[in-house]
């Protein structure tokens, strides 16, 4: 796989987070605050990406391959099970009690925000965790 | 409800949006994969072989980008309210929850709803609900 491109998608993915504020967490916090002065803003930014997206991957789903010639691997999962539910609702437990979810909090870490570094250190343990239980239920 | 419309800023969000949206049609269209933050960091604490380098790259794109963002503008200025406990607790949170949940605001929230995937719409629905039940009880509950 390309590193290069790969490169490349994370550079305008961060800087898609810095200008639509989500690299904020307190703006990503306003808008999670329904009952407060609610900020709507994150609502566009769902709209931008998923407008651009649509079209991407439904070029995607027509092709067996990448523009690069590479395989073309898109999810196959299906069931919607209690780990989907679960993980996700830990997930946004935790994204509502900072403001961070995990590319917003990688991009506010290369800013040199001590607090980022923090919680990343802290969501690759919860990662490392989740890997060790899973290879030890997996035996 | 009342809407911070001092806070509002949709045409920057949007425009955001857009360029967030392109990065994840590169991904898929160049590399063949989904952008899925997460689940690229995840995927480097179970190494494969020809599986690492492609990680890496991405990961450093996300970190590098204020690097190459403050050669053209300002700093951005990130407002982190949340004290060192609840940083650490939430990345925990985000860090298994992600990983069992098999996604996060980028796979599931704009890959997954880009492909029309409903099991990408309830994962958004689910972790979107617990984010708003969160601030709530925080801010408006606790008083946090």
């Amino acid at each position: 796989m390309n590193v290069f491109t790969s490169l490349l998608a994370g550079l305008v993915f961060g800087i898609g987070l810095i200008v639509s504020g989500m690299a904020d967490p307190a703006k990503v916090l306003g808008f999670l605050d329904l009952a407060g002065a609610w900020d709507p803003s994150l609502a566009f930014v769902m709209a931008g990406a998923i407008l651009v997206g649509v079209l991407a991957f439904y070029v995607a789903g027509r092709r067996a391959r990448t523009f690069l010639g590479g395989e073309l691997k898109l999810p196959t999962a299906r069931q919607i099970d209690r780990r989907l539910v679960l993980g996700s609702l830990t997930f946004g437990v935790g994204w509502g009690l900072a403001g961070f979810c995990p590319g917003p909090a990688l991009v506010a870490l290369g800013l040199g925000e001590t607090k980022a570094l923090v919680f990343v250190a802290a969501m690759l343990v919860g990662m490392g965790l989740f890997e060790g239980l899973e290879r030890r239920l997996a035996r | 409800m009342t809407i911070a419309w001092n806070l509002f800023t949709p045409w920057s969000a949007l425009a955001g949006g857009v360029l967030i949206g392109v990065a994840a049609a590169m991904f898929v269209l160049l590399n063949g994969r989904i952008a899925g933050i997460s689940g690229v960091l995840g995927g480097l604490l179970r190494p494969a072989a020809g599986d690492v380098a492609w990680r890496i790259a991405f990961v450093a794109g996300l970190v590098a980008t204020p690097l190459l963002w403050l050669l053209f503008a300002d700093r951005p200025q990130p407002t982190i309210d949340a004290g060192w406990g609840a940083l650490v607790a939430a990345g925990l949170l985000v860090g298994i929850g992600t990983r069992y949940g098999s996604g996060c605001t980028s796979g599931h929230g704009v890959c997954g709803l880009s492909r029309l995937s409903p099991r990408s719409l309830v994962a958004t629905l689910a972790f979107m609900g617990a984010g708003f039940v969160t601030v709530y009880l925080l801010r408006h509950v606790l008083g946090a």
